[in-house]
């Protein structure tokens, strides 16, 4: 777990003068992007229950720019992957991610979502990284809501960091079409 | 006045209408236990359902299980049926052949008697005769074995990261 | 014109078919649900589960005793404690062990503040579905009072695996106690705020009275039990017919309603919070002195501290955790009174070091078949709050 996790009160990289600020267009949008990520639940077991807890006022996700919780797979950019995905589920699950718009990302919570966990069984999916693509694996069964939002800061710095162009370089393409995304 | 009805006052009743149908009667933990032939089970619950003594009018599960070693008994579906009046719950018992698992359904007796034998349909592959919908609940409709039998690996096995030797297998 | 026109739609009617689920936000949890619809009545519905099945009665088939309870805390999740209780009694009936009074009344307050957590998440999700936010994030601070005292007590929030098999693990340190008492003494006062909130809402009584009501009669032939049967009037609790753990000892009521509807399995639940607290209180109050645990080294792990210094403690540890020890054969069935209902073990021991087969009657598998009689012939949202009163929970109805 890396330790080194900027606050959002560091300012950004660049040449800085009375009232201006000269950056990069990555780093504008990085982090535009990153405060105001609009997370799916896509909450399917216990995990569910944790993350409701971390959506509750105790933990609070909306302090790291997450308040709206997107139901609609269309109009979110995180995918949160929390419970057991059974190979029932996997069809939908990557029907979900192929609603959902570029740039999308994947957060796995759990030992179930990030591997099959304990139910390495006939009917559990092995890890949804079968299925679609996953930016970070949050591990626990179930994680406590401290270890959800520390995966969801290590997804800001994914965000804040990536490149503008990713989404259209050879080696994103070949990812996704080694998931079988067009 | 109703006579106290317990194991004992059961048995006694049981034996006067199905003599012949019982194969077997116990008592495990309290609970009696019957095993009855597979052809007689809708009778034996109706019998249960509207004895006006014994009110055995709740189905509280069905499940199945399978025993590989028995010949021609390989399948067991398993009734457990309770009084709540009378606070007295009764296990019944009925064996088939793995060959032609058949059984009469339930359903027309209890609706609830709907999914539990369609999970038993889908882990054992017992099949429910008159069942209004007999079709696979919890596993993928294309799955095409009976999930739950002895013979079936419980794993994935599409796992490459587990070494058995470390399982000790 | 007009009135030929209402005859003919009258003549033919148009039904449309609305998907609802498996990712729903509204079905909390995977269910899905084809509803036929006429403008906004439901005409019917066509359920399929088993999105998350998971398996859990083949695992149980290879796993020894002592692992299977951190099955059956993925079973109901809302209210771990009382499957993991559960689960151990089972087993101590099925090798014949009396556990001391001390562990049963333990027992007893985490199975209490597990059905209150449940029944919480329940009643405030119905909030959420009634258009009132407002519980939901007030109670669920009170969940995490909860999560406190489950992590003094076991180390975890959630998935619990308290107890062992023969006892609790470890006796209540004076902070849990401490925790307890909080909670029991602040823990009325807002829940009562809480129900002020609902319990005489004009929106929530029209959201929720008359909808998604069920007989008593057609409840008990779908075989309903727990809150969503005593809602209909039927008074069987299985703490009272078949006491276990002790709960002969203590003075509480059961709170039944009349119509079996959304309302009347609200009103149960929140009544039943309340008697859960008196039964803390009275557990507290009467704890009995003694040891945790019984006396059965053959399933109860010994000491960490004497399996490092003393050789019989570190057979018997070895022999519990390879699962050697030995369990006579036998059929054993038990029953608790979970979040949802009865929640049953089936287990058939053929003296291995697992269970032969282990059967668990989940209450929501079995009474989730009603919801299509349930909600035919009412409105598309108050089938959705009927889904959110019976509180389905997908671990449990999957398995």
């Amino acid at each position: 777990m890396s330790k080194e996790i900027t606050m959002s009160s560091e300012p950004l990289e660049g040449y800085q003068g009375e009232g201006f600020l000269a950056t990069s267009l990555d780093k504008a949008v990085g982090l535009a992007r990153s405060k105001s990520m609009w997370p799916l639940p896509f909450a399917t077991s216990c995990c569910g229950i944790e993350f409701m807890a971390t959506m509750g006022s105790n933990y609070d996700l909306a302090r790291f720019g997450s308040e709206r919780i997107s139901f609609s797979p269309r109009q979110a950019d995180l995918l949160i992957v929390a419970g057991t995905i059974a190979k029932k589920m996997g069809p939908v699950l990557k029907k979900v991610y192929l609603q959902m718009a570029e740039p999308r990302w994947v957060l796995s919570v759990g030992a179930c979502a990030s591997s099959g966990g304990i139910f390495d069984t006939y009917s559990v999916l092995q890890g949804i990284d079968r299925v679609i693509p996953v930016d970070v694996y949050v591990p626990g069964c179930p994680p406590r809501p401290e270890q959800i939002l520390d995966g969801v800061m290590q997804i800001q710095e994914l965000v804040k960091n990536e490149p503008i162009r990713r989404r259209n370089s050879a080696e994103y393409k070949a990812l996704m079409a080694s998931y079988g995304i067009k | 006045m109703n006579p106290k009805v317990d194991n004992e006052y059961i048995v006694e009743e049981l034996k006067l209408a199905f003599n012949d149908d019982i194969l077997l009667m116990d008592e495990s933990y309290g609970m009696l236990g019957l095993e009855i032939k597979p052809s007689k089970i809708n009778d034996l619950l109706k019998w249960f359902k509207e004895h006006p003594v014994i009110k055995a009018n709740f189905l509280t599960d069905i499940c199945g299980a399978h025993f590989p070693d028995l010949k021609d008994r390989e399948l067991a579906v398993i009734y457990h049926v309770q009084s709540m009046e009378n606070n007295i719950r009764v296990r019944i018992k009925c064996f088939i052949p793995i060959s032609s698992p058949k059984i009469a359904s339930a359903t027309n007796l209890y609706v609830g008697a709907n999914w539990m034998e369609r999970e038993t349909f889908d882990f054992y592959g017992v099949e429910f005769e008159g069942h209004p919908n007999l079709q696979r609940i919890l596993n993928v409709d294309e799955m095409d074995y009976f999930p739950l039998r002895k013979q079936y690996p419980l794993e994935d096995g599409t796992r490459e990261d587990k070494d058995d030797s470390y399982f000790g297998r | 014109m007009q009135e030929n026109y209402i005859k003919q739609t009258e003549e033919v009617p148009e039904y449309t078919y609305l998907n609802l689920g498996p990712t729903h936000p509204a079905t909390h949890g995977i269910f899905e649900n084809v509803l036929t619809m006429d403008g906004e009545i439901v005409k019917g519905s066509v359920q399929t589960v088993g999105y998350i099945h998971r398996a859990f009665e083949k695992i149980a088939e290879r796993r020894p005793y002592y692992q299977i309870t951190t099955l059956t805390d993925r079973l109901n999740y809302c209210s771990s404690p009382i499957n993991n209780m559960g689960w151990h009694m089972t087993v101590e009936k099925l090798i014949g062990v009396e556990i001391p009074k001390r562990a049963q009344y333990m027992r007893v307050i985490l199975m209490e503040l597990s059905r209150i957590t449940d029944h919480l998440i329940c009643n405030s999700v119905m909030g959420v579905d009634t258009g009132a936010l407002t519980g939901f994030t007030y109670m669920f601070q009170w969940r995490e009072k909860v999560y406190d005292i489950y992590e003094q007590i076991c180390g975890a929030r959630l998935t619990t695996n308290i107890g062992r098999i023969g006892g609790m693990e470890r006796d209540f340190t004076d902070k849990a106690y401490r925790l307890i008492n909080e909670f029991i003494r602040d823990f009325p006062k807002a829940f009562e705020e809480f129900n002020t909130m609902l319990e005489r809402n004009r929106i929530f009584f029209d959201r929720t009275i008359n909808t998604g009501a069920i007989s008593a009669e057609r409840a008990l032939n779908y075989g309903f039990t727990g809150p969503s049967l005593r809602a209909c009037g039927v008074d069987y609790d299985v703490r009272v017919m078949n006491p276990y753990s002790s709960y002969e000892d203590f003075e509480f009521d059961i709170p039944v309603g009349e119509k079996g509807d959304s309302y009347d399995r609200f009103m149960v639940r929140q009544h039943e919070i309340r008697e859960s607290i008196k039964i803390i209180k009275q557990a507290l109050n009467n704890m009995p002195d003694g040891k945790f645990h019984a006396d059965v080294p053959e399933f109860y792990l010994p000491p960490k501290e004497d399996v490092y210094k003393n050789m019989e403690a570190l057979i018997w540890h070895f022999k519990i955790v390879m699962g050697e020890s030995d369990v006579p054969k036998g059929e054993v069935y038990h029953a608790v009174e979970g979040g949802n209902g009865e929640l049953g073990f089936y287990l058939i021991s053929d003296g291995g070091r697992a269970p032969y087969k282990l059967h668990f009657r989940r209450p929501s598998f079995i009474y989730y078949q009603a919801f299509p009689e349930q909600i035919t012939g009412g409105m598309l949202s108050d089938a959705i709050v009927t889904m959110s009163s019976m509180n389905v929970i997908a671990g449990e109805l999957d398995a």
